[in-house]
C-alpha cells in the first residue's frame, strides 16, 4: 500500500442489469440495444477527453458485463492508464457463468482487464434465490473456472451477511466455497434493508437474523478467514496479502479518482462531484455537479479507520501537518480498552469488534478533531 | 380639573381558581364601555397566552372604568385584577394594600375552596371592604342560596345583598358595580402630603422601559418630578403618569391621592422597581415608606439548563427579561458537570417554577432540562454549624452531619366528603401528620394536614386533582423547620456521579425511589459501544443497581463505491441525533432519559 497516490483512479459505472435485486438501491435499470449503444457512445466520449493517466480502472455497476465482452475491450482501449494498472470488471455469474450465453473472459484478459469481481453473495442456493439471484451456485463455478482458464487469478467474490434464512453454519459452507474456489479477495457485507427497495417494502416478512446474528456471523467470518490466510483489510474486505483491491484503497486512503457514468462519484483536484442519477443527462452529455469538498482531516480519519491499518499517526501529519490529537489517541485507549480498538506508538485501528460500533466510534473520535 | 376623591373606587377580585374571575371582570369592562363588544375576547385582562390559556391570572393588570351608577354620579372604579394562587401570595397583598375593597366571587356549584377563604382572610387583614358575588348562576348545577350560607357559615360574610351573576351571561353584573359604589369607601387621599404611591406591580415594556403599576396613596406625581424608590435608593425623573385601559394606556397630567395609575420613567428593570416598594420625590420626600414591603423569597429551587449549551447565552437573556417583570424569580448561574453551563433559580412555589419554565419555552423558544426541585434544608454539622442548602451538589459529606431539618408546611385540602379515604392515603404517603378535618357542610370536608414542603413541591397537586377528579382544592402555608431523616441520592453513571440528577430525600423513600430512577435509566439510555453500569448511591454505599449492555453493530458496512460524501452525510445524520445527547464521562444520556427520571411519580 503506497503512502499517497498520486495517480488517480477510474471508475466507469454500468448502470445495467438483467432485473433489479430486491436488495439493491444502486442505479440500474434494465437494458436495450439502442440505450446501450447511446452509453457507450458518451462513455466513450467522455473517455476519449481526459488526458489524465490512471493506474487502476473499475468497471461497476449494475452489470458492467451485461455491455458485452467487446464493448468494454473497446472503453478500456480508450483509456489512458499505467503499464502495471489493476483493472476490475464486476460481473455477474448469472451472465457470465451460464454455459448457454457464451461470455469470453479472454476477450477481457486480452483487453488488460487482470481482477474480476463476482457478486457471488451466497454459495448456498435458497440464499441466492432470496436475494433474487436467478444463476445457481454451479453458474457461479462456472464463471470462476472460465476467468481463471482466462488467465485472470485475482478474483474477488462478494458474500453477504445477514440474508433472509441465513445461519452461521450456512455462511461458513459460503466462506468455504469462496477459500476453496481460489478466491483472492472476499468482500462480505452486512446486508442493509434501504429505502426505496422490495425488501424495504417487506422487511416485516423477511426472516432476517437478529442483530446479535449477524454480529456473531461477522465476527466468525473475520476469524474463519484470517484463519486461512486472509488479511481483514477493510470493515467488509478481505484479501491475500497484495491482493487488496488498489482501486478501492483509493477511496479509503483519501485519494482522487475519476468516475464517469450515471450516479458516478468522483474525488478530483480536491472537490467531490459526481453524475446525477440520471442516464438520460448522462447521455446528452450534462457534467457532472459538484457534491463537497473533500479530503479535510475528518473525512480523513473517518475513511483511514475503515482500514485494519487505522490512523497513521505519520501521514495524517505529512498530509496536514498537524498532529492527531491527543485527546483522540486518549479515546482510542478506552476503546481498546474495550476491545474495540488496537493502539500503538504509530497508529491506532479498530478490531473487527471496533468495526461493529465504527459508526459511533468514528463519530466520537473527529468529534474529538 | 381636580379629581373628586369620593368618586374613586379602588377594588380588586378575589377568588378561587376557576371560579370565574376574569369572567366577571371582562364583564365589567363591557358594561362600562371600556371595550367596545366587537373588541372584546374572552379574559381581556390576562394579556399572556399562558394565562389565558390556563384560566389563571399570574400578573395583575389594573384598568380605570368610567361607570355612570344609579345615583347619577360618574365613579371612577379601578379594578385590580390579582393572582388567585398561593404561589402569589405576596403580589396578592400588594395588589390588595391598594385598595379599599375586594369583590369576593363565589362559585354557585362548587362553594366555598381553599383558596376563597386563604384570599378572603388576606383581604381581611387588609381591612378591605368585602362584597360577595355568587357566580355561575346559570349552570344547571348552581345552587346560589346554598353557596350563599356556605359563605355566611364558614366565612360570616352576609350574603343577603351579593348580586347572583353569571359572568359568563352577564346576567346581573350590572348590580355588582352598583355594590362596588354602594359598599366600598372612597379612599382615604391626602394630596398636601408628600408623595407616596405604593408599587403593586410593575411590568416591562421593550420602548418604555419599566411600566409602574401604582396606587398614590398621598400627595401627587407628575411627569417631570424626580422619583425615588424608597427600598433601593434609586431615582428617576417621571417621563409619563397614566390611567391604565382596558387597551391603551392613557396619559395623565397627574396622579393625585387616592388614584391607581402608571409612571413611565426609563427604568430599565423592574428590580429597580419592586412591588411593595414605595415611590416618593426627591423634591419632597415622604419621611416614612408605606409598611409591608418585604423582598420576596424563594421557597423552591431548581437548575435550569439549556439541552443545547449553545442556547445559554439565550437563556440568561430570557431570564433576565422574565425578571424585568417578575422580582420573585431569582437565579445565579450554575454549572453542572452533567448539564454543563445553567442556572440556579428559585421561585415562589411549584406554579410558579411551572409558568417560567413554559414561558422560557413558549416565548423564548428554548429548549430546557430542568433539575428535580427542591426546598431549603437546615443541615446542621457536628461541629455546631448550621448550613442552608437548596442544592443537592452543596449536601456535606453525611458523616458530618448531626442532624438535618427540613421546613413543614400546615396544608388544608377542601373536598367533597367522598374523597377523605384517598386524600388521607395521598397525604399518608406523603409523609403527612393528620391534624383535624371540619366539615363545611355535609358534604365538603376541610382536611388538615402537616405536610413536608418537599413532598408537596412535586406533582402533589396533580396528584390531588387526579385522586379527586379536580374536585379537591388545596392551600398551604410554611410552618418552621423540623428535625427529619434525610439522605442524598446520587445516580452513578459508568462510575461518575451525575450530580444533575441527585435529589436529597427521606430516607424511607430511599430505596424504592433508587430502584425505580435505575430502572428508568436502563430503559432510556440506548447501548453505546461499552457496557454501563447505573448505580444509584448514599453517600458511598451503593442501594440499587442496572446495567446498560453495550451495542453491538453500528456500522455502515456498505460499500458505495466512491460515495463518500453519502458515508459522511450518513455520520453527519448520526451526528444530529447526538446533538441532544449529554455526556457523562464516555456516557452519552439521551434527554428522555432525564427527562424520565426527573419526571418520576407516585404513580411510576
Amino acid at each position: 500500500m503506497t503512502m499517497t497516490d498520486k495517480t488517480p483512479g477510474l471508475y466507469i459505472h454500468v448502470p445495467f442489469c438483467r432485473s433489479k435485486c430486491p436488495y439493491c438501491d444502486f442505479y440500474s435499470m434494465p437494458v436495450n440495444t439502442e440505450l446501450k449503444e447511446k452509453y457507450i457512445a458518451a462513455t466513450a466520449g467522455i473517455l476519449s477527453s481526459l488526458e489524465q493517466k490512471f493506474n487502476t480502472v473499475y468497471f461497476g455497476g449494475g452489470s458492467p458485463d451485461m455491455l458485452g465482452e467487446e464493448n468494454i475491450a473497446y472503453l478500456l482501449g480508450l483509456v489512458n492508464r499505467t503499464e502495471d494498472a489493476e483493472i476490475t470488471v464486476e460481473c455477474n455469474p448469472s451472465g457470465t457463468g451460464c454455459e448457454k450465453r457464451s461470455f469470453d473472459f479472454g476477450v477481457l484478459s486480452g483487453a488488460g482487464v487482470n481482477r474480476i469481481s463476482l457478486g457471488l453473495q451466497s454459495a448456498v442456493d435458497t440464499e441466492r434465490r432470496q436475494l433474487g439471484r436467478t444463476a445457481g451456485i454451479k453458474e457461479a463455478g462456472t464463471a470462476v473456472k472460465k476467468i481463471q482458464e482466462a488467465g485472470i487469478d485475482n478474483i474477488s467474490l462478494d458474500v453477504m451477511l445477514g440474508i433472509p434464512g441465513q445461519t452461521e453454519e450456512s455462511l461458513r459452507t459460503t466462506l468455504e466455497y469462496c477459500v476453496n474456489s481460489g478466491a483472492k479477495h472476499i468482500s462480505a457485507y452486512m446486508l442493509k434493508i434501504e429505502e426505496g427497495t422490495y425488501f424495504h417494502k417487506v422487511a416485516d416478512k423477511l426472516n432476517l437474523p437478529g442483530e446479535d446474528e449477524v454480529c456473531d456471523m461477522y465476527l466468525a467470518a473475520s476469524e474463519f478467514l484470517r484463519q486461512n490466510g486472509f488479511l481483514h483489510y477493510e470493515i467488509s474486505n478481505f484479501a491475500l496479502p497484495g491482493y487488496e483491491s488498489r482501486h478501492n484503497l483509493k477511496y479509503w486512503h483519501c485519494e482522487e479518482y475519476e468516475g464517469i457514468g450515471p450516479s458516478a462519484h468522483s474525488f478530483m483536484h480536491g472537490k467531490r462531484y459526481c453524475y446525477p442519477r440520471d442516464i438520460s443527462s448522462y447521455i446528452e452529455g450534462k457534467p457532472p455537479v459538484y457534491d463537497s469538498d473533500g479530503a479535510d482531516p475528518k473525512e480523513y480519519i473517518m475513511l483511514a479507520l475503515r482500514l485494519s491499518e487505522g490512523l497513521v499517526y505519520d501521514r495524517f501529519r505529512q498530509r496536514f501537518s498537524k498532529e492527531v490529537p491527543d485527546k483522540m489517541i486518549e479515546y482510542a485507549l478506552l476503546l481498546e480498552k474495550n476491545g474495540l480498538a488496537r493502539v500503538t506508538d504509530k497508529q491506532f485501528n479498530l478490531t473487527p469488534e471496533g468495526f461493529l460500533v465504527s459508526n459511533t466510534a468514528i463519530l466520537n473520535l473527529i468529534g474529538l478533531l | 380639573m381636580a379629581v373628586d376623591k369620593s368618586k374613586i373606587r379602588n377594588f380588586c377580585i378575589i377568588a378561587h381558581i376557576d371560579h370565574g374571575k376574569s369572567t366577571l371582570a371582562d364583564r365589567l369592562l363591557e358594561i362600562t364601555g371600556a371595550v367596545a363588544l366587537r373588541d372584546m375576547t374572552a379574559q381581556l385582562l390576562d394579556k399572556m397566552d399562558l394565562e389565558r390559556e390556563r384560566g389563571i391570572t399570574i400578573k395583575a393588570h389594573p384598568v380605570k372604568l368610567n361607570y355612570k351608577a344609579a345615583d347619577g354620579e360618574e365613579y371612577a372604579l379601578n379594578l385590580i385584577d390579582t393572582p388567585g394562587h398561593v404561589d402569589f401570595n405576596y403580589e396578592v397583598s400588594r395588589s390588595l394594600a391598594a385598595c379599599e375593597g375586594a369583590i369576593l366571587i363565589v362559585d354557585a356549584t362548587q362553594g366555598v375552596e381553599a383558596q376563597t377563604l386563604a384570599n378572603t382572610y388576606l383581604a381581611l387583614d387588609h381591612d378591605l371592604e368585602i362584597v360577595p358575588v355568587i357566580n355561575k348562576i346559570d349552570l344547571p348545577s348552581a345552587d346560589a342560596e346554598r353557596v350563599a350560607q356556605e359563605v355566611e357559615d364558614v366565612i360570616g360574610l352576609d350574603c343577603s345583598e351579593a348580586p347572583r351573576v353569571s359572568a359568563k351571561t352577564g346576567e346581573n353584573c350590572g348590580q355588582v358595580l352598583e355594590q362596588i359604589v354602594k359598599l366600598i369607601p372612597p379612599p382615604a387621599a391626602d394630596d398636601s402630603k408628600p408623595c407616596r404611591a405604593l408599587i403593586f406591580d410593575s411590568v416591562y415594556d421593550s420602548y418604555k422601559g419599566v411600566i409602574v403599576y401604582v396606587r398614590i396613596v398621598e400627595g401627587k406625581l407628575k411627569p417631570g418630578d424626580t422619583m425615588r424608590m424608597m427600598a433601593t435608593g434609586a431615582e428617576f425623573t417621571v417621563v409619563e403618569t397614566g390611567y391604565m385601559r382596558a387597551q391603551d394606556p392613557e396619559p395623565c397630567s397627574e396622579l393625585t391621592a387616592g388614584e391607581v395609575g402608571y409612571i413611565t420613567a426609563s427604568i430599565k428593570t423592574v428590580s429597580d422597581a419592586r412591588v411593595g416598594d414605595t415611590v416618593t420625590t426627591a423634591q419632597n420626600p415622604a419621611s416614612e415608606p408605606l409598611p409591608g414591603y418585604r423582598k420576596v423569597n424563594p421557597m423552591v429551587f431548581c437548575g435550569i439548563y439549556p439541552a443545547d449549551g449553545a442556547d445559554y447565552e439565550n437563556l440568561r437573556d430570557a431570564l433576565e427579561k422574565l425578571q424585568l417583570n417578575d422580582a420573585a424569580l431569582s437565579y445565579e448561574p450554575e454549572t453542572s458537570g452533567a448539564l454543563g453551563f445553567g442556572f440556579r433559580c428559585g421561585f415562589l412555589g411549584l406554579l410558579h417554577l411551572e409558568i417560567i419554565q413554559e414561558r422560557l419555552e413558549r416565548e423564548y423558544d428554548l429548549d430546557l432540562i430542568t433539575t428535580i426541585p427542591s426546598v431549603i434544608y437546615k443541615i446542621n454539622l457536628s461541629d455546631g454549624t448550621q448550613l442552608e442548602i437548596d442544592n443537592p451538589t452543596h449536601y456535606p459529606d453525611p458523616s458530618t452531619i448531626a442532624s438535618c431539618e427540613e421546613p413543614f408546611t400546615d396544608a388544608h385540602i377542601y373536598s367533597p366528603a367522598e374523597y377523605v379515604g384517598t386524600i388521607m392515603d395521598l397525604c399518608q404517603e406523603r409523609r403527612g401528620i393528620f391534624k383535624n378535618m371540619d366539615y363545611i357542610t355535609p358534604e365538603r370536608v376541610d382536611i388538615h394536614y402537616e405536610l413536608p414542603l418537599n413532598e408537596i413541591i412535586y406533582d402533589f397537586f396533580d396528584s390531588l386533582k387526579s385522586r379527586t377528579r379536580g374536585y379537591a382544592s388545596f392551600d398551604y402555608e410554611i410552618s418552621e423547620y423540623r428535625e427529619s431523616k434525610l439522605v442524598k441520592l446520587d445516580v452513578i453513571l459508568n462510575g461518575d456521579v451525575v450530580d444533575a440528577l441527585s435529589f436529597i430525600i427521606h430516607a424511607d423513600k430511599a430505596y424504592p425511589k433508587a430502584r425505580k430512577i435505575a430502572e428508568r435509566l436502563k430503559d432510556n439510555i440506548p447501548r453505546q459501544m461499552f457496557e454501563i453500569p447505573i448505580q444509584i448511591g448514599i453517600g458511598g454505599k451503593i442501594i440499587a443497581r442496572e446495567t446498560v449492555k453495550a451495542m453491538r453493530k453500528d456500522v455502515l458496512a456498505k460499500c458505495y463505491g466512491g460515495d463518500i460524501t453519502r458515508k459522511k452525510k450518513l455520520l453527519e445524520k448520526q451526528k444530529e441525533g447526538k446533538k441532544r445527547m449529554r455526556h457523562f464521562g464516555t456516557v452519552e444520556v439521551p434527554q428522555e432519559a432525564f427527562m424520565a427520571v426527573l419526571k418520576l411519580d407516585d404513580n411510576d
